[in-house]
Parts: C-alpha cells; sequence; structure tokens
C-alpha cells in the first residue's frame, strides 16, 4: 500500500473548541514523517485520532487502509508511543516485556529481550524508578517488538536531556533501517526533525499548513529579497508565505516550482528550521490566493 | 489479557488473602468453644413453641460475658457489611482511574487487545473475585456466628420472637449469600463511577456514597415488597401486652403494642395493636393508664376489645428472599458492567 | 571500516557530507577497493538520520562508479581516485601559493584568509549541490 494515513477533512472538537479542522492529508509510506508545530496546535489530537483513542467529530481518517482501533489485526499494526511515554511505575522492566507478550500476538520477544540489554537496562528495575530516557526508550521497545508496520511517536523526545534525546533517536533510526520505514513523529522542536524526518506536516492552530516530502519542500521554497515592488507586479504562480516591506526593500518566503528568472531577485535557499518558522508566524489569508494576510511594515 | 489483570490485581489480591487468613484464624480458634457452649445450653433441644426464654438467656449471658465473643460477633456483622464497600472503593473505583490519571491506557489500550476484551476481562475476573471473598467471609463468619443467631431467633417466652434474626434488615445483609451480590455490585459501580467521572479520589468518594444510598434504598422500600407480606390478627388482651406509651394527661394519645409470636425468625414488618373497625389504636389515654397501675391500665385495654395486627413476611420465605435479593444486585452489576463497557467503546477518553 | 560525521552547521546536505568523507577516504587511502563501507543500519544508529539519507548517498557513489551494492551482503567500494598523492597537484599548488602572496599584499591576516577562504568554498559547494 502506497499511503500510511489517508484522511478527509478530519475534525474534532471538544466542547466548544476544534481542536483539528477539515484536515485532509495523504501521507506516503516509506518514509519518517515529522509532524511539528506549536503546543496546543493540534498535534496529539490528530495522533489520538490515527491510533483510535479518539473518534473524529467530522470527516474521516484510514491508517494503514483500515480503520483505527477497529480490530485487534488493526491495533497490532500500529505502534504508539504517547507523550510523556506512559509506563506502568509498579511494574518492572520484565514485567513490561511479558505485557507486550501476553498482550500482542506479534510479539519478538528476541528483539526485546536484545533491545533491553542492549539499552543496559536492569529488568528487575520497576519503570517507576527508571530515568525519563530509560523509560522513553522502554516504551519504545514495547512499540517496536510487536512488529508494527507504522510507528507512531508523540512528543516523544521533548521532555528528555540531549544525549537521552540523541539516544533515542538512534535507536528509531536503527529500526527504522530495518525494513520498511513507516514512522509519524511529532515535534515542536525542528532541530531533531531536520536530522531524522523526510516527510513534513506543519500543523498550526488546529489546521494543516503545508505537508510535503523534505527535500521537494526545500526546493521549491525560496528566499527573495529585492527592490520594494508592488504585489500586483509577482508572478501568478507564486504562493507568498511571507513578505516584510521596508520603504526600499521587499523580503519575500515564495514557494514555487517555476525557476524565478528576474534577476533583480536575490534568491537563496531557506533551511527547514526557518521554513517551518514562517509558516507558524504568518497565517495565510485564504481568499487572498496566496498573498499573506500578516505583512511586516517597517 | 489475564496475566495483566492478575499483575495489576496481584496487591490487592494479597491483602485480601491476608485479611481472610487472619479473619479465619481468629474464627476458628474460637468457634469450637462456642459451638460446644452451645451444645450444652440445651437450646437445641428446646422446642420452638415452647419457653425458651431462660435456656436462651444463660447461654446469652455466656456470650455477652466473653468480650471477645461479643467483639467477632458484632465484628463479623460489621466486616460483611464494610467488605463489599471496600471492594468497590478499592477494587472498582480506581480500576479505570488509575489508568486515565496515569495516562497508561495509552499504552494498554494500544496492545493488540480492544479496549473492549480489555475492561471484559478485568470486570469479569475481579469481579469474580470479589463475589468469592464475600462468600468465603459470609460462609466462615455463618458459620461462626450460627449458634448465637439460632438463639437470638427462638420465642422468648412473654417477650415473644426476637426482632434480631436473620431474617430482619441487620442481619439479612450479613449472612447467606447477599453480601455476594453486594460485592458484585459496588465493584461494578465503582467501575463505572470511575469511568465516568476519572479521577480516583472523588470516584472512591461517590462509590461509597452511592453504595450505601442503594442498599439502604432496597433494604428499606423495596425488599419489603418482593413477596405481599402476611397479616396475622389476634386479639389482644392484657396478657400479652408488652408496652403501652401514652402522653401525661388524660386524653393523649395512647399507643399500645404487643408482644408477637411467630414460628421461626419471621421478618415483621409492622406490629399495631387496631380498633374494632380496624383503624390503628391512638388512644386516648384514660386515667387508669396515665395515673394508674399497670394492672389498671392492662386491664383498661383488655376492655377496648382490640386486636393486634402483624405484617411479616414468614420465616420460610428466607431464602426465597435471599435469592431474590442477590438476584437484584447482580442484575444491576451487569447492567453496570454493560453500561461500562458501551461507554468506553465511545472513545469518550483522551 | 571507516565511521562518518556530521557537521550540522555547515549548511552541506548530511548526504553530500556523506559522499565527502568517503572520498576523502578514498584520498587519504582509508579505504581502499574491496573495503565494505558501513552498513546503512551502523550508520543511522550512530548518526540518528533518515536511512533514506545514506541510501541516497550511496547511490550517488555508486552512479560515480565509486561503490557497488552487493544485495544482502553490503556497500563495497570500486574504484579509487585518481593518484591519491598530493603530489601529484604541483600546478595548483603553486596557483595557491601565488593567491596567498596576493591576499598578504592586501593586507588580509591569517583569520582574514581562512574566512575568505571557507566563504567561497562554501558557497561554490552549495551552487554545485544545487
Amino acid at each position: 500500500m502506497t499511503t500510511v494515513l489517508q484522511s478527509r477533512g478530519l475534525g474534532k472538537r471538544y466542547r466548544q473548541r476544534w481542536a483539528l479542522t477539515d484536515c485532509t492529508l495523504s501521507v506516503p509510506a516509506g518514509h519518517v514523517v515529522g509532524l511539528v508545530g506549536p503546543n496546543g496546535a493540534g498535534k496529539t489530537t490528530l495522533l489520538n485520532l490515527a491510533t483510535g483513542l479518539l473518534a473524529p467529530t467530522t470527516g474521516t481518517i484510514e491508517v494503514l487502509g483500515g480503520v483505527p482501533a477497529s480490530s485487534p489485526a488493526q491495533l497490532a499494526r500500529v505502534g504508539f508511543v504517547a507523550q510523556d511515554t506512559p509506563t506502568y511505575a509498579g511494574l518492572s522492566v520484565a514485567d513490561h516485556l511479558r505485557l507486550g507478550a501476553h498482550m500482542n500476538p506479534g510479539w519478538d520477544a528476541a528483539l526485546a529481550r536484545e533491545r533491553i540489554g542492549r539499552l543496559d537496562l536492569d529488568p528487575a528495575q520497576r519503570a517507576g524508578k527508571l530515568s525519563g530516557g530509560q523509560r522513553a526508550q522502554l516504551a519504545l521497545t514495547l512499540a517496536i517488538a510487536k512488529r508494527p508496520r507504522l510507528l507512531i511517536l508523540d512528543e516523544p523526545i521533548a521532555s528528555l536531556d540531549p544525549l537521552a534525546r540523541r539516544e533515542f533517536l538512534q535507536s528509531l533510526m536503527e529500526f527504522t533501517a530495518g525494513g520498511q520505514v513507516n514512522v509519524i513523529m511529532s515535534s515542536h522542536l525542528v532541530a531533531d526533525l531536520e536530522r531524522v524526518g523526510d516527510y513534513l506536516i506543519v500543523l498550526v492552530d488546529s489546521r494543516v499548513r503545508v505537508a510535503g516530502e523534505v527535500e521537494d519542500l526545500l526546493a521549491t521554497h525560496h528566499l527573495l529579497t529585492g527592490p520594494r515592488r508592488d504585489p500586483a507586479t509577482w508572478p501568478a504562480d507564486w504562493r507568498v508565505i511571507s513578505a516584510s516591506h521596508t520603504d526600499r526593500q521587499t523580503t519575500l518566503l515564495v514557494r514555487t516550482c517555476s525557476p524565478i528568472d528576474d534577476p533583480a531577485w536575490v534568491v537563496e535557499q531557506i533551511g527547514l528550521e526557518d521554513l517551518v518558522l514562517a509558516y507558524m508566524s504568518h497565517t495565510p489569508d485564504p481568499a487572498s490566493n496566496g498573498a499573506p494576510a500578516l505583512e511586516v511594515q517597517r | 489479557m489475564i496475566w495483566l489483570t492478575w499483575r495489576q490485581f496481584r496487591a490487592q489480591a494479597i491483602v485480601a488473602a491476608a485479611a481472610l487468613a487472619v479473619i479465619a484464624i481468629a474464627l476458628a480458634v474460637t468457634g469450637a468453644h462456642l459451638a460446644h457452649l452451645y451444645d450444652i445450653s440445651g437450646i437445641a433441644a428446646c422446642q420452638a413453641h415452647s419457653d425458651c426464654g431462660t435456656l436462651t438467656n444463660s447461654f446469652m449471658n455466656q456470650v455477652k460475658a466473653s468480650p471477645t465473643y461479643k467483639a467477632l460477633y458484632d465484628g463479623g456483622v460489621a466486616i460483611l457489611y464494610a467488605v463489599p464497600a471496600i471492594i468497590g472503593v478499592f477494587w472498582g473505583a480506581p480500576l479505570v482511574t488509575r489508568e486515565i490519571e496515569a495516562g497508561t491506557f495509552r499504552l494498554a489500550w494500544n496492545q493488540s487487545v480492544t479496549r473492549t476484551r480489555w475492561l471484559v476481562v478485568k470486570l469479569g475476573l475481579i469481579g469474580l473475585a470479589a463475589m468469592a471473598t464475600a462468600g468465603l467471609l459470609s460462609l466462615m463468619i455463618g458459620w461462626w456466628a450460627s449458634p448465637v443467631d439460632h438463639a437470638l431467633a427462638l420465642p422468648q417466652g412473654r417477650n415473644g420472637t426476637s426482632g434480631i434474626n436473620r431474617f430482619a434488615p441487620l442481619l439479612f445483609s450479613a449472612r447467606g449469600i447477599t453480601p455476594l451480590g453486594y460485592a458484585a455490585f459496588a465493584f461494578a459501580l465503582g467501575v463505572t463511577i470511575g469511568v465516568l467521572i476519572r479521577r480516583t479520589v472523588p470516584a472512591m468518594a461517590v462509590t461509597l456514597a452511592a453504595f450505601i444510598g442503594v442498599l439502604i434504598t432496597i433494604s428499606l422500600w423495596i425488599r419489603p415488597h418482593l413477596i405481599t407480606p402476611l397479616h396475622a390478627i389476634s386479639a389482644l388482651n392484657a396478657a400479652n401486652i408488652e408496652g403501652v406509651t401514652s402522653g401525661t394527661g388524660s386524653g393523649s394519645p395512647m399507643t399500645v403494642t404487643a408482644a408477637v409470636h411467630l414460628p421461626g425468625a419471621a421478618w415483621v414488618l409492622s406490629n399495631q395493636s387496631i380498633t374494632a373497625s380496624g383503624h390503628v389504636f391512638t388512644g386516648p389515654a384514660t386515667n387508669a393508664c396515665t395515673t394508674g397501675s399497670i394492672q389498671q391500665c392492662n386491664a383498661h385495654i383488655g376492655s377496648l376489645h382490640l386486636r393486634q395486627l402483624v405484617t411479616y413476611q414468614p420465616a420460610v420465605r428466607y431464602w426465597a428472599f435471599q435469592w431474590y435479593e442477590t438476584a437484584i444486585f447482580l442484575a444491576l452489576a451487569l447492567a453496570l458492567a454493560g453500561f461500562c463497557v458501551w461507554w468506553i467503546r465511545r472513545r469518550r477518553l483522551s | 571500516m571507516i565511521e562518518f560525521h556530521l557537521d550540522g552547521r555547515s549548511g552541506v546536505a548530511p548526504y553530500l557530507q556523506i559522499i565527502q568523507q568517503v572520498r576523502q577516504a578514498l584520498r587519504l587511502g582509508t579505504l581502499s577497493v574491496g573495503d565494505q563501507l558501513p552498513t546503512v543500519k551502523d550508520v543511522v544508529a550512530t548518526l540518528a538520520i533518515n536511512p533514506n539519507t545514506v541510501l541516497k548517498a550511496y547511490r550517488e557513489l555508486e552512479y560515480e562508479g565509486l561503490a557497488a551494492a552487493r544485495p544482502g551482503v553490503g556497500t563495497f567500494v570500486t574504484a579509487t581516485l585518481g593518484d591519491g598523492s598530493l603530489a601529484a597537484h604541483g600546478p595548483l599548488r603553486r596557483d595557491l601559493e601565488r593567491w596567498l602572496a596576493k591576499a598578504r599584499r592586501a593586507g588580509l591576516d591569517d583569520d582574514s584568509i581562512e574566512a575568505l577562504y571557507r566563504d567561497t568554498f562554501r558557497a561554490a559547494a552549495k551552487e554545485e549541490a544545487l
């Protein structure tokens, strides 16, 4: 199958507030997908909908071709590490592995034992006494050892120190190198996603702002600097993400597939972090056909 | 799933087993002697219709003289009331709220087991454990207390049949199979309230209050009507008057109660004196009763040709009531369990 | 077996850095024909980068004829880069010496010369990569 996650008009409302609005995504298989956005943007809501912990208010969502949490087979195909990597504080590491073995027919006990050994975790240690990084690794082991086709992680490294963060990503990438690579990971730190992600979804204020392969995004977004010009003179196929003007100069972040021939513009590449920040800070007005609603006058 | 249920329930199971063991030992050590005291008291040979009062009194005095026996008897009743409540509060309410508060439901419900199965197995296994615990306790305590229960249920001569017998509300809920029903219901109630409230301590408090409320409601207002009670009308004469209450002045209201003589351990719902026309006798008091002696008062009452109306459930219906009551609570437990499963499937948690 | 490292702030794409490091190793003689390149799994387990990045680098090396993948076994070096010794680049070295002299006459100190060189090198590398 070619898409791991397919959603159409997906929305979720809590009482008065819409946590996720009109989310239409078609996430291809074989990628490490980074889901990035500020806190409260709807990342956890989207991931909970994908794992079946929540039911949609509007729209539909399909994961690996099936309805989330609809059957044991569907549950077995998707591995999940929730925010704050929950584990049973009173159960030991070995107990957690037994939990995995008893509750998952596809459990790979050898893989689990080998990972625990390599991570130097004491099987008799209670999960409540582990450090944050060790708990995250335990939760990752539980998700990986049931041999899922898709691994979903909700801000797994947000509260970890830099070393634990690096070790977690190393573990994760090693897992993806082994077989079909299907990971969806959310974070509010772009730097980590930059290393490991090759597909990006930016979620701001309950809406998807941009979604696409990282290479493609970096190749089609350009930072343009040039003399101050009337926006009407810009080519029609330019999608302006952000614009700022001084009295003499215009700086634009533009998305376009066609080459930029006008020599008056200085064209630069933009890094992934700056790209994401631009999408997070500028709200495009859908009616204005690409011209941003927010302009900075200086 | 069975392993996980056991592993998470292990601590509570150990506490329950230890408590059962301690209680069993205390009962075993004292129970044999108590039974022996009963055997030699001769109460067993006393016929139900004759006056067993002296034999009963002497046996009961022996029992009351020993603080151990008194404590164990009263404690036994208290335990059988407390255990279903404890099960509801400590086994039922935290079952789901613990997972919600710790966020571990996000771990448990993403294994290859649907949340329906997760809840059904937990409800089933721990529910059975609850019933087994309550049932075992009822058995042990019932065995130990049977001599005292028998003695209390016998007619006490002129004072009639005692009101403290296994059919009366106080002991009815602490003997037989009703504790099983209560335990299952309290457990299911705890889980349901936990699923709705989602926080452990408030759920525990509400479960306790709700369980007590339901138990009182059913004991007082539903149980008496499960089978239409019987009525016994007999003449009320001076010989069997048990008590007269009146105001101080002539003409004030007055009520008369007579002793109840019913075979076996019957459940007396009401005991009233009625006039010839069938209304409840309320006086008025005459000088004979306000200022005269007891004999004068009794003679006066005798001349009124009152009758005694006893509304009761006969002793033979005891087990029918036990089964009805247990069935009601088991049905409630199943309904609550079904509701929980349905509620959880709707993914209202997050 | 060589080890890769990543400079996250160099502005050079990770896959290009890997290619450069392989070429560097070939020049210095750390890698020779028949040696196995680190497995994708080992590289990502050390660097915590996307496996596709490594695969892309290895594919590029294959395209340039420097390496070949043997399915199920690994990726192996198949050719070296010309004459490995720096001595062969006499003319280039003399050009560089002349440029350095010019830079000193223009008044640049050591740091400025290095900065100018680095800046120009990076800009050229980015243009190459586009």
